[in-house]
């Protein structure tokens, strides 16, 4: 693996007493599709959250693009290069289609309030940027988010289009690295398989690293360079799709001991 | 007719200046879903602003610079001073409280409303200081349509009311700040997730939202010419209502709220008797609640699916 974008090292996290994450190694090379699975609990989230900012490790650090960013405020990460989506969608409802992309696009704009205010060029001249920005950001999913619909509210929009909008939003960002929390989530058949080949084209189009969080195996399957099983913060398996869903451990931890019971009847 | 016409003018220029208390108040609870009862007070200190930029000068009656520009320096200071001191409550009392159950910070805002009241009292005495308004602004200049005058001091105050809501609302609809700032409104984590600078953003609302305080304070002071320590403690119950009928986080609501309110009490006053104004005031407060409880241009919470 080249120099990896996203490294994760040692890291670990404790609430009071519960240790969420213990000792974590994991790394996201550049144009990598990395999926990060295991049962529900296992801390998948937490990675997210450590990541981007909203909890400091207690141990261990966080590297992007070799630069440690553990403890930096979230808007900073994001602004480093690391945009994510949300397992529970969070989107700005009220706002429109296109200005749920905006907001998340003046990260790196420099004017002052006060221009803003005023309209002075170089607020104006971002306004304008920002706006080109999104739209190109809306176009990337074609049809799904076409223009009719950039200046409807974001609370119109189905719920698969919704999902899209969330990777719309963190495309904006303009990131190096891109975290998506569970994108097939509550979709259909046909919207999932749309998912992971948007996925795939987000990294060969738009040349960003994936670190993704799916339960759905066959996305996981698809898309993945490498997959990543943990389970109460621990890894319990590394490596290719097929070695990781057949790996002890990963069966374990999803069905339990001896699942070869089940088929016994018993 | 021409009674009603004037009570129409005295109740939007009244109107005009909770409006813009109620603007504050409004985009506070937006940003932080916090009922900032200091509100109130912080127009109170924008009144005691004028009122002691006016001293400064030589006093109401022997001004050392033209009134034009003293116009000038007392709004420009009461927004610049008021809203640094916004922003410092949002710094020292509401951040740390900011994760907080939601009483917490409500509590808070009382106790800042009784500390500015009581700075405020110890500081310039419990006497009503004066602006003397006529002295410097003639009462009978102004613009008179038939038997309706509109006083000089009815005009600035309307121009600048209505100048001051509609950048407000383009500012909100249309720039960067305005944009991320309603998205710190919807939600916050996510807002700072995407990059934004949340406690930036918030800082700034509580800067706009208390300099337009101020200026209503320094309002206040032209249009009713006493300042006291109290006067905050109603004008904010009256903005609160303002923001709650028009619909509280809404910004056209908020206006709407503020002008409803200054209309109601003048022509209650006019008609009936001043006796009666705050009665009538929450009253509506009620009325609306009973019939549209998200206010009238209020959104319904949203559910999250």
């Amino acid at each position: 693996m080249s120099d990896p974008v996203l490294e994760l090292d040692r890291l670990s996290l404790s609430f009071g007493g519960l240790r969420a994450l213990s000792e974590l190694d994991l790394g996201v090379g550049e144009r990598e599709i990395v999926s990060l699975i295991g049962p529900n609990g296992a801390g998948k989230s937490t990675v997210f959250n450590v990541i981007t900012g909203v909890y400091e490790p207690s141990s261990g650090d966080v590297r992007f693009a070799g630069r440690s960013i553990a403890g930096l405020a979230p808007h900073r990460v994001a602004r480093l290069g690391i945009g994510r989506t949300f397992q529970s969608l969070r989107l700005f409802l009220n706002m429109s289609v296109i200005e749920n992309v905006m907001a998340a696009t003046y990260g790196n704009t420099k004017a002052m309030p006060w221009e803003s205010v005023l309209r002075l060029p170089r607020a104006r001249r971002e306004e304008r940027e920002v706006r080109a920005l999104a739209e190109d950001v809306l176009s990337f999913f074609g049809q799904r988010l076409a223009g009719y619909r950039w200046e409807q509210p974001a609370y119109s929009l189905s719920y698969a289009n919704r999902r899209r909008l969330e990777i719309a939003r963190a495309l904006a960002t303009s990131p190096r690295l891109l975290l998506l929390d569970e994108p097939a989530a509550g979709m259909n058949p046909a919207e999932t398989h749309e998912v992971t080949e948007l996925i795939s084209r987000l990294r060969d189009e738009r040349g960003v690293s994936i670190l993704v969080i799916e339960h759905d195996m066959h996305v996981v399957d698809s898309c993945s360079n490498r997959v990543v099983a943990l389970d109460h913060g621990v890894k319990i398996a590394e490596g290719g799709f097929d070695r990781v869903a057949a790996h002890p451990a990963v069966v374990e931890a999803y069905l339990g001991k001896d699942p070869g019971a089940l088929s016994d009847g018993g | 007719m021409a009674f009603f016409f004037q009570e129409l003018v005295n109740g939007l220029t009244t109107g005009a200046l909770y409006a813009l208390v109620a603007l504050g108040f409004s985009m506070v609870y937006g940003v932080l879903k916090l009922l900032n009862f200091a509100h109130g007070d912080l127009y109170m200190v924008g009144a005691y602003v004028g009122f002691f930029v006016i001293q400064w000068f030589g006093g109401a009656t022997s001004l050392s610079i033209p009134v034009p520009l003293l116009l000038v320096i007392m709004f420009a200071l009461a927004a610049g001073l008021v809203g640094g001191l916004g922003v410092a409550i949002e710094r020292f009392a509401y951040r740390p409280l900011r994760d907080a159950p939601r009483i917490a910070p409500l509590i808070t805002a009382i106790g800042i409303s009784f500390f500015l009241e009581s700075a405020a009292l110890l500081l310039f005495g419990a006497q009503y200081r004066v602006y003397n308004t006529p002295d410097f602004i003639n009462a009978h200049s102004g613009i008179t349509i038939g038997s309706v005058t509109i006083n000089s001091v009815q005009i600035l105050v309307l121009v600048m009311g209505l100048i001051l809501m509609v950048g407000l609302q383009q500012l909100v609809n249309w720039t960067k700040l305005g944009r991320q700032m309603r998205a710190v409104a919807a939600d916050r984590e996510a807002a700072e997730m995407l990059g934004v600078n949340v406690n930036f953003t918030i800082a700034l609302t509580f800067f706009l939202g208390s300099a337009l305080a101020g200026v209503a304070g320094v309002m206040a002071g032209l249009l009713f010419n006493q300042v006291t320590s109290t006067i905050g403690f109603i004008a904010g119950l009256k903005a609160f209502t303002a923001a709650v009928v028009g619909g509280i986080g809404s910004i056209p609501g908020a206006m709407l709220g503020g002008l409803l309110i200054g209309l109601a009490e003048s022509f209650v006053t006019g008609y009936l008797s001043s006796t009666y104004s705050n009665l009538l005031v929450f009253g509506l407060l009620i009325a609306v609640m009973l019939v549209r409880p998200s206010g009238l241009l209020g959104q319904a919470q949203l559910q999250k699916v």
